[in-house]
């Protein structure tokens, strides 16, 4: 996205020159772009070079930070709590990235070319909101929703397995350090499923539905219609979820904190709660810092590849059409 | 397609639409049951009447009525503020189409990206040394800078296909830039600004890192603070963590009654994009 904008600026400007107009009115809009700017500022920009330069220190919160080096991220390399943290992410990323998108694809394509189609749009929009719901729920509320119906002693799960004569498959769902990942994971599709099923559906309002009438008539069936016309459709869609989930589970912070802690034993530990907890609970900000930097290496790095990748199917997308 | 192989697509995605929402049906039946009633029972039971003690003490142990007010205030002031930042901001990109505006676009998106981690420590440090430390003014401001990179960057997009005829007509008709952007360009853009002030609010309402960080006090905290610091001590009982659950529930289930339409228009917006 950016570089083309980048091409299309230089085209205008181009055209500028030629008509030899003067630059100052252009340049006056700067002025409008200064206390965003300004803000950014003092709010991102040197809190983020801060945490980058205390990353290089021993520093315990209080006192003059004193200079390590590279110390904190040669500590990281041997620090397992470290590398199960980031272990861990990789988990969040399936759950929270991968499953939702394949589970919104085949869900947000039968509610449009099913649902909509032989129950009416208002069924199809009635089910498309039940799946948003959690979206729009605080992830404090939604922990303390599940973690009392994962409780082991009076939960809703247990209860109810008792119920239907499963008792046997009763589990501490999040204390239980071999099973504690996989409940959070559980939840957290739960969390996410909504966002990938919302704009899959908006992208699909762009297709024509002749294209489909077209291939039903051709006799080909929903697998074939969802592979051949619905996924390539919606490419930009997935490949925008999945980047932006990623980044989301990346980060991933509150339903950790009120679910399980990191907990058991450090069984759902992940990078963010790991900073947090080197930060304000051992007070070690310099090992802290060094964490989430490289925690915002990662993200930075996703993000600019995720930006190429966008730009560069853009421009194949613009050759096609020329 | 016969009536036969028609119902079982729709039953599994019924079905599936159930889960998600049963948990929301669990939590409101239990938080108007008696603790005596709950442990008698368990769960799965139906309530035998309606008890609203738990609610009531809930509300009243944790003031929710002012948690309540610390999180519309808060969300609201970034709402507005973030928005009239994304105008300012997309104003000069968008419109004013300034020298190096791909980076300047580039920038705000990488900064949306940043993890917060890597700025709360010494956005903590520093509201400390400027004095702002547990004050609901210091969460306000950095929210608005936050929520403001998305905004410059989806009204940005939106900005640049702009009509530039209006723009050349109201110039010729002596309006200088600032009036051009608050007569015209704002007005024609409601839509957009409407549904980035819908998303902004709930994004800020939803927060939980740094109001953790930042409000310690409880005169302070918002509504997912005040209920993710209980949970995380865990304290309560049955009825009382579903009392929580469900003022926690109501509010995001009003915004989503009441906001349903403009997020989906705002999200099909933001996503192709």
């Amino acid at each position: 996205m950016t570089v083309t904008a980048l091409r299309g600026g230089r085209a205008v400007r181009g055209r500028h020159d030629a008509a030899a107009r003067p630059l100052r009115p252009r340049s006056s809009y700067v002025l409008f772009l200064l206390p965003g700017f300004a803000a950014f500022l003092v709010v991102v920009v040197v809190p983020f070079l801060m945490n980058t330069g205390v990353s290089l220190t021993d520093w315990q919160g209080v006192g003059t930070p004193a200079w390590a080096g590279l110390a904190n991220y040669r500590e990281l390399l041997d620090d397992s709590e470290f590398w199960a943290s980031f272990r861990h992410s990789l988990f969040m990323v399936v759950a929270m990235a991968v499953v939702p998108t394949a589970l919104g694809l085949v869900l947000a394509a039968a509610l449009f070319d099913f649902v909509a189609k032989h129950f009416g749009a208002r069924t199809a929009a009635l089910l498309r909101a039940c799946f948003y719901l959690p979206q729009v729920l605080p992830i404090a509320v939604a922990g303390i929703v599940w973690s009392w119906i994962l409780a082991p002693d009076d939960g809703t799960l247990n209860d109810l397995l008792r119920a239907v004569g499963l008792g046997s498959w009763q589990q501490d769902w999040l204390g239980d350090p071999d099973i504690a990942l996989y409940s959070v994971m559980g939840v957290m599709v739960w969390v996410q499923l909504g966002f990938p099923l919302v704009v899959f559906m908006a992208g699909l309002q762009r297709a024509d539905p002749e294209l489909y009438e077209a291939a039903e008539l051709d006799g080909a069936g929903w697998w074939r219609r969802f592979r051949h016309i619905t996924l390539p459709q919606i490419r930009p869609e997935i490949s925008v979820v999945l980047l932006w989930c990623t980044i989301a589970a990346l980060k991933v912070f509150g339903a950790v904190y009120v679910l399980t802690k990191g907990g058991p034993g450090g069984a759902t530990d992940v990078p963010s709660y790991f900073s947090f907890t080197t930060f304000f609970e051992k007070t070690q900000v310099g090992y802290g810092a060094a964490i989430s930097t490289v925690l915002t290496a990662i993200v930075l790095v996703l993000a600019l590849v995720g930006l190429w990748f966008q730009t560069r199917a853009e421009d194949a997308e613009e050759g096609g059409r020329a | 397609m016969t009536a036969l192989r028609r119902y079982p697509v729709l039953a599994a995605l019924v079905l599936g639409a159930l889960f998600m929402v049963v948990p929301f049906a669990v939590v409101a039946l239990n938080a108007v049951k008696s603790p005596a009633e709950y442990a008698a029972h368990g769960p799965l039971s139906l309530p035998h009447g309606l008890y609203l003690d738990g609610v009531e003490d809930f509300w009243r142990r944790v003031d929710f009525g002012r948690k309540l007010l610390n999180s519309v205030l808060i969300s609201g002031s970034v709402a507005i503020g973030a928005a009239v930042l994304s105008v300012l901001n997309a104003y000069a990109i968008g419109i004013g189409r300034i020298r190096g505006r791909a980076w300047v676009l580039a920038f705000f998106v990488l900064a949306n990206t940043l993890p917060q981690e890597a700025l709360v420590y010494p956005l903590y440090y520093l509201s400390k040394q400027a004095g702002l430390y547990d004050t609901r003014l210091s969460v306000i401001i950095v929210f608005t800078v936050i929520q403001a990179a998305f905004g410059t960057y989806l009204l940005s997009s939106v900005l640049g296909r702009f009509p530039r005829e209006i723009i050349e007509a109201a110039r010729i008709d002596g309006a200088n830039r600032w009036q051009v952007l608050w007569r015209i360009v704002v007005p024609v853009s409601r839509p957009t600004i409407g549904v980035l002030l819908v998303f902004f609010f709930i994004w800020t309402w939803n927060e939980f890192l740094l109001p953790l960080v930042m409000l310690i006090s409880n005169d302070n905290q918002t509504v997912s603070v005040a209920l993710g610091v209980l949970q995380g001590q865990r304290l309560m009982d049955a009825t009382m963590t579903n009392a929580a659950a469900l003022l926690g529930v109501l509010p995001a289930v009003v915004f989503f009654l009441v906001f349903q339409r403009t997020l989906t228009r705002g999200i099909a917006a933001g996503a192709v994009k």
